[in-house]
Parts: C-alpha cells; structure tokens; sequence
C-alpha cells in the first residue's frame, strides 16, 4: 500500500518534471528566445556596466539631490503604507468571518481587496496617470491602492485565525462591537498586522522606483532623468543609492520584527 | 417568582431539522440546574438562546421579569450584563493577561470609549482581585492567559462570568476538556456560586455522575426534547437510558 503509494509520487515527479521541460522549450520556441545567445551577451554586458556605471567624482557631486529625492521616495511609500494600513484595518475587519457586520460588507470588503491587488502596481501607475498626470499623487495613489489590496486580504486572514470564541465571549458579556474588535481581536492579530505592514514598506520602497519612472516622482524619476540624458555614473550612483536604502529598510524591519513578536 | 421561564421554545438552523422542539422550564433564583444529553442534543443551541447568541424561532424566554425575545439591541446589551457565561474552551483573549481577561467582563457596563480605553474604576479593580484570590489564582494576575493549565484558564473565565455581578451563570461544558482533578475544582467553584454568592447557575454536562453529584435538578435533552426532568436522586439507571438510548444503540450497531 505504502510502496504502490511511493511509486505513484515518484512517477507524478517525473511527469512533472517533463511537462516544465517541454513547456520551457515551446515557449522559448515561440517566442524566439535563444538561451545560448543570451548567455553569451553575459560577459560583454558585465563590462560595459563596470566601465559605464562606475561612480565618478562628477556623479558624486550630485549625491545631495539624489539622497533628497531618495528620501521623499522613502517618506512616500511609508505613508502610502501606512494610510493604506488605516483603511485596511476597517475592510478587513468587514471582511473577516470573525467580525464582519453584514454580508453585504463582507463581500464589498473582498470586492475591493481583490480588485486592487489583482492588478498590478505598474498597471495602476499607467491607470492613475491617465487621470491624475505626472505627479506625486498619482505615484502615491498607485502604491496606496496595491497597498490597500493586498494588506486588506492579510488582515483578513490574521482576523479570521484569531477565531469566535473569545469574540463569542464578549459579546456574551454585553460589550459593544468596537469594544470587542480592540480588545479581543486586535491584541491577538497586532504582531501579525505589524509584521505584514513592515513587509509592505520594504515592498513599496523597491515599487516606489518604478512607480517614479513612470509618473515622474522621487528617485524613480531622477533615475529617468539621468538614464535619457545619458548620465550613466550619475545611472549607477542612484542604483547603489537605492540598493543600500534597501538593504538598510530590512535590516531596521527585520529589527523590529525581532522585538514585536 | 421564577428567574427564568421557557415556554414552547423551539430553534432550527435550517428548514429541514428543528434542533429544539417545545421546551418548556422554569429555573428559580439560586438553583443549581444541570442539563445532560448526547452530543448533538441541543444543549448549547439551548444555552445561547437564553442569551440570544443565537436567536429561536419560536416560543418565549422570559428572563429576570423581561421578554428576551423582544429586547432591542440596547435592552439586549443591557440583560447581557446579568447573564455570565463559561465555555469549554475557556474562551480568553489570549495574549493578554489574566487580570485584563477578568476586567473584560465590565464591558456590558461601560460606553463603547471607555472599552477601548481600558477605563475601570479602583473598584472593578478590586473587585477583579477579589475574585481572582476567591478562586485561588490571584499570583498569576500579570501572567498571560496562555501561560497557564486549562483548569486555571478555566478559573480566569468564571472570574470573568462574576465580575459582571450576573443573577444566571450559563456554563457550556466547563470541564469537558479538563482533567478529573481540575474538573473537580471547577465544579466546587461554580456550586460555591450558587450556595455562597446566591447566583444561578445552569450547566451543560456531559457526565450523568458529576451532575448527580452537585445539581439541585437536572434535565435530560434528547433529540432537542426534553426527556426527563428531577432531582438527582430521581435519575435511574432507565431514564439515564431513555436520555442517551438511541446514541447507545446506534454505537452498539455501528
Ligand atoms: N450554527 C449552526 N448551524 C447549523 N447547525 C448547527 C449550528 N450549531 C449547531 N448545529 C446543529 O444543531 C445540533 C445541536 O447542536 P448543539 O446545540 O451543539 O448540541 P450539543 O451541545 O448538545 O452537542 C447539531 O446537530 C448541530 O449540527
Ligand atoms: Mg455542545
């Protein structure tokens, strides 16, 4: 039984392994994609980035405008984050089954957490520059809407996890629904609710990048600026800028993970 | 002058099953009332129409002079407050600690902001320590509640049912998942209940011996019908037959 068991997972893997060979090929068939030739441009491109985008004392001179717009990138997409959070914190608690008022709600809640997470933060970049233009805003709006999404639809599920009894409990008691969502349900979820708004920040500071070269804001678009006017050095300054601003991100993130839960 | 009165009560969460079929009871203040039955019964789709954690289709409760059934979403917060409830699974919060699990219990009294501030007077406060030394855990009043044994989790949640100074404990299987040992101390609490502080109380069991042992009456629910109504000594072994029959049967089948 165990054994028929086994060789029944061994030839399943090997099916598997099959199917991802031949969709590999097919697909790099009909897109015309060459492996080989690709893997050969690697050593050429690698030179040109190291001759091109080297740091130079002329980029360098440059570095105080770039942390500025660096810094504002960073500022935006925490607030992003966080006013998403806010207005994540009311549709996740409609949506979940824990605490949801009414099933109109409930399913609005899920509506739009599916909505604005199912596409993707480039997508709404374009949407929203069609009606706000290039400006802040709409780089705002962008990662605030992503946001919105995808920590409505985390908070749900660390809402439902906390579960009906100690809901049932107090509303036995006679306490009131706020009085019961932030005294049984958020001390439960909060570590969890935290950790996935931290894990939003980061995302949204590597987003932010993007987002800015499309609708013309913070570090994205310096970026952009010095990309077209051929400014390569100044191209690798701002890389290394953000790569660091990254890194430093997680590191005080993962830090305060460390110490909330 | 009954504290709680049932009549024709009957409850179903879906069209083709009535889960309780004309109840009829009358429980009087300072009673100690056991409800026994197979699982799958009704007896905690019973407890929570008390309540109205779940609402009954038909009949009437009428509870300390009061309709239930008609109670608005005020009047139904405001009677909330003078029913505690126990459940099997303690339902605490957690993470939090045991002296917040008990002040949780004054909610019913309070405005919503004074909830969600954590106003309590220096009397609920006291009044939360008293209780906690009563049922012989005040040394684990910072502790959070998942620090500790079931019996003692059990212990923070009958502090919590008392704080809201209630006339009816309802208990849900309070001992259903506790060692004889902790049930044991559980089961002297919620009789100390009744007979020190004068509080009713009416407990759902699973254990024909431990209700014989401490209630003033019990009641047998079969099927949500009740089938037997008497004090202790009057359950024979044919009744407690008639109360679990069927189940017995099928097991013995199957
Ligand atoms: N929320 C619910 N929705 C539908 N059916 C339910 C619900 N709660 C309980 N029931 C059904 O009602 C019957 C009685 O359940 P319950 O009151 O929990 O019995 P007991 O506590 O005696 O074991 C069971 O058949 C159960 O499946
Ligand atoms: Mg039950």
């Amino acid at each position: 039984m165990n054994e028929k068991a086994m060789r029944k997972n061994r030839w399943q893997s090997v099916i598997f392994l099959l199917i991802i060979i031949v969709l590999t090929y097919w697909s790099s068939f009909i897109t015309q994609f060459n492996f080989w030739d690709g893997l050969v441009t690697i050593p050429e491109a690698t030179g040109w980035m190291l001759s091109n985008l080297s740091i130079t004392q002329d980029s360098l001179e440059r570095l105080p405008k770039i942390m500025e717009t660096l810094v504002e990138t960073i500022f935006m997409s925490i607030a992003a984050t966080t006013l998403a959070a806010a207005v994540s914190l009311f549709l996740g608690l409609f949506g979940s089954n824990t605490t949801k008022v009414n099933s109109f709600l409930s399913v609005f809640a899920r509506f739009v957490a599916s909505v604005s997470r199912n596409i993707p933060v480039v997508a709404w970049s374009l949407i929203l520059l069609i009606s706000f233009g290039q400006n802040s805003v709409t780089g705002f709006l962008a990662l605030f809407v992503g946001t919105v999404g995808f920590l409505t639809r985390a908070f749900m599920e660390s809402m439902d996890e906390v579960g009906q009894s100690s809901v049932e409990a107090l509303t036995a008691t006679g306490a009131t629904y706020f009085q019961i969502v932030s005294k049984a349900v958020i001390p439960q979820c909060l570590p969890q609710m935290l950790s996935w708004i931290l894990f939003m920040i980061e995302t949204n500071i590597r987003s932010a990048t993007l987002v800015g070269i499309l609708t013309g804001t913070g570090i994205g678009y310096t970026f952009d600026m010095y990309y077209k006017t051929l400014n390569y050095n100044a191209v690798g300054l701002v890389t290394l800028c953000i790569v660091i601003a990254v890194i430093l991100v997680d590191l005080i993130s993962n830090y305060i993970r460390k110490v909330i839960l | 002058m009954a504290l709680l009165k049932v009549e024709g009560l009957g409850k179903s969460y879906t069209s083709d099953k009535k889960i309780l079929k004309n109840i009829n009871l009358e429980i009087n203040p300072g009673e100690f009332v056991s409800i026994i039955g197979p699982s799958g019964a009704g007896k905690s789709t019973f407890l929570r129409c008390i309540n109205r954690m779940v609402e009954f289709n038909e009949g009437k409760i009428t509870f300390n002079q009061q309709d239930v059934g008609s109670l608005n979403k005020r009047e139904l917060r405001r009677m909330r407050t003078n029913i505690g409830m126990v459940f099997q699974h303690y339902n605490l919060v957690p993470r939090l600690t045991v002296i917040e699990n008990v002040l949780h219990g004054r909610f019913g009294y309070k405005t919503t902001m004074q909830g969600i501030l954590g106003r309590y007077t220096e009397e609920e406060k006291e009044r939360a320590f008293e209780l906690l030394e009563k049922l012989g855990i005040q040394e684990h009043a910072y502790k959070r509640c998942d620090q500790l044994s079931g019996g003692q989790q059990q212990r923070v949640g009958i502090c919590r049912a008392l704080i809201q100074e209630p006339k009816l404990v309802l208990c849900d299987e309070p001992i259903a998942s506790l060692d004889p040992n902790s049930s044991k101390i559980i089961m002297d609490h919620l009789k100390a209940i009744t007979t020190e502080l004068g509080i009713t109380c009416l407990v759902n069991l699973h254990q024909v011996d431990v209700a014989q042992n401490y209630s003033d009456r019990i009641i047998g629910l079969n099927q949500g019908e009740i089938v037997f109504e008497g004090a202790s000594h009057q359950l024979s072994e044919e009744q407690i037959h008639k109360i679990y029959g069927t189940k017995t049967k099928e097991l013995i089948i199957a």
